[in-house]
């Protein structure tokens, strides 16, 4: 079972959360001119890393907030949280 | 090679079993082989196997991080079926289905194969028109499918819940009598002993720790063991795919999930076909040794850690026992888990890559154990010849640029939600 500190609610276990995904994959920017390779890459390319990863969860059965959560994908140490909104070390 | 028969095993029995010769030798790596595959799984040894045997290509080295077998070939829940409605994905299976009849007398190596059928269950209306779609596309590609009603269902599998009062009533199933399970680690110690007596060489405990690259072409391996030269190099490594990419600047449309199985205590035979079931994500089937197999979601989150959580192995068996009942009164015998390469549209990736030499078998999802033998046989064709044969065509790296995607399921890209 993870324990996952919720920015807002304070450390709750994972069934009430919803996982998002990888929260470094970043949107091209609205409005601006680009290529086919740079939307599907958006749209498919993930690094998974092993290691450190910062990731989208959704407090689905809480706050209902999405928030980020940086954690190993080896170990599942979870080493901090953020507000979705927040800026990321 | 001494030849496995029932002669001698009687002849064996007189020395107590004591001479038997090793099935696989443990050499030291060489300096330089034509072909390093990279991966002793299932599917690496699969592919060094059908170089040797389809191309004569025997100066190849298996390089493997832990022990063979010890990866997803011994992890899985041993179904074997071809139930795709899609064309890349239903010929490919098929083919495969062709070699696993023949495995046993191929490798000279009893893997069990089983074709008991599996039965996919139906919860609505909707669904069973959707089975019947799927069965109707199998049958138009040559595959077995039948679609049962209630009464065929019931008379099949008698212990699934037929009361009234349940929240998913089975209306029926679409059943592939073809399909079936083998035995998992011989299908790995068949491959690599066959492998092995034409001249493969097995490196276990071989880490692989970088490539090298020059002009866009590869030229060896970085090994815990040294370097290896190399004028071709195949991944096989599902599970670890991100880690080598990395290690070669390489993105892939493809991430890291964790996937449990879980057997019970043995009981007596009950359960003839392997099943699953339909409003959710629970498959089962009982093993030679009585034990009740099963398995379902993933745990949710990327993950490299071989090992489970039990909120989603808790979930996976409420849907088991809201299937079959009686699960409930059997005690756990044990559970574990893998990590898949989950891609991006479900399907699998075996193609060429953007340098020259290196080639990639991954993004094999839930479904990589039943494509052992066709994996490893398109794999080989695809280095040997470098060139994709027809039945791989369909996997190619590049379908994500094209947006040739074979998604089966149509689940997107949100890899873990199933």
């Amino acid at each position: 079972m993870l324990y996952i500190f919720c920015p807002h609610c304070g450390s709750r276990s994972q069934n009430e959360f919803a996982y998002g995904g990888d929260a470094t994959v970043k949107r091209p920017e609205l409005n601006k001119e680009i290529s086919d390779q740079e939307w599907d890459n958006f749209v498919y390319l993930r690094k998974s890393p092993r290691g450190k990863h910062l990731e989208l969860w959704h407090h689905i059965s809480g706050c209902r907030q999405w928030i980020k959560v940086e954690r190993d994908t080896s170990t599942h140490e979870i080493f901090k949280t953020y507000k979705a909104d927040e800026l990321t070390e | 090679m001494q030849k496995y028969s029932v002669f001698s095993l009687i002849k064996n029995a007189f020395s107590d079993h004591q001479n038997w010769e090793v099935a696989w030798k443990d050499p030291t790596p060489k300096k330089e082989y034509d072909v390093i595959i990279i991966g002793g799984g299932g599917h690496g040894l699969a592919t060094a196997y059908y170089l040797a045997k389809e191309h004569n290509i025997t100066n190849v080295a298996i390089i493997e991080k832990g022990w063979i077998g010890g990866g997803n070939v011994g992890r899985n829940t041993t179904i074997i079926r071809s139930n795709y409605m899609h064309d890349d994905n239903a010929l490919f299976s098929e083919f495969g289905m062709d070699l696993w009849r023949k495995m046993s007398q191929d490798l000279n190596y009893n893997v069990m194969f089983s074709p008991r059928g599996i039965i996919n269950l139906a919860h609505s209306d909707a669904q069973m028109n959707a089975y019947s779609r799927r069965g109707n596309s199998m049958r138009l590609n040559g595959i077995d499918a039948v679609l049962l009603n209630r009464e065929e269902v019931q008379k099949r599998i008698p212990m699934a819940d037929f009361s009234d009062n349940v929240r998913f009533p089975i209306f029926g199933g679409l059943m592939q009598p073809s399909a079936g399970t083998a035995r998992h680690d011989a299908v790995a110690w068949g491959y690599a002993r066959q492998a092995d007596s034409m001249g493969v060489d097995i490196i276990q405990n071989c880490e692989v720790t970088g490539f090298d690259v020059t002009n866009g072409k590869i030229v060896g391996v970085r090994t815990s063991r040294g370097d290896i030269k190399a004028k071709k190099v195949g991944l096989c490594v599902a599970g670890s795919t991100n880690i080598l990419a990395e290690m070669l600047n390489m993105t892939l449309p493809i991430e890291t999930h964790l996937l449990q199985a879980c057997v019970s205590e043995p009981v007596k035979p009950l359960l003839d076909h392997v099943v699953t079931f339909g409003a959710g994500h629970f498959y089962c089937s009982q093993s030679d040794k009585g034990e009740m197999v099963m398995g379902g979601d993933l745990d949710g989150y990327n993950s490299y850690s071989q090992r489970g959580n039990l909120p989603t192995l808790q979930h996976v068996l409420t849907e088991g026992i809201a299937m079959f009942p009686f699960l409930s009164k059997l005690k756990m015998l044990r559970t574990w888990g893998g990590i898949m390469d989950m891609s991006m549209d479900g399907s699998p990736i075996i193609d060429k890559t953007h340098i020259d030499g290196l080639y990639l078998n991954c993004g094999w999802c839930y479904g990589g154990f039943k494509a052992t033998p066709a994996s490893g046989w398109t794999f080989a064709h695809t280095i040997a010849q470098d060139r994709v044969h027809e039945l791989n065509a369909g996997y190619s790296l590049n379908r994500f640029n094209t947006g040739d995607l074979i998604d089966e399921k149509g689940l997107g890209t949100k890899t873990w939600i199933s």
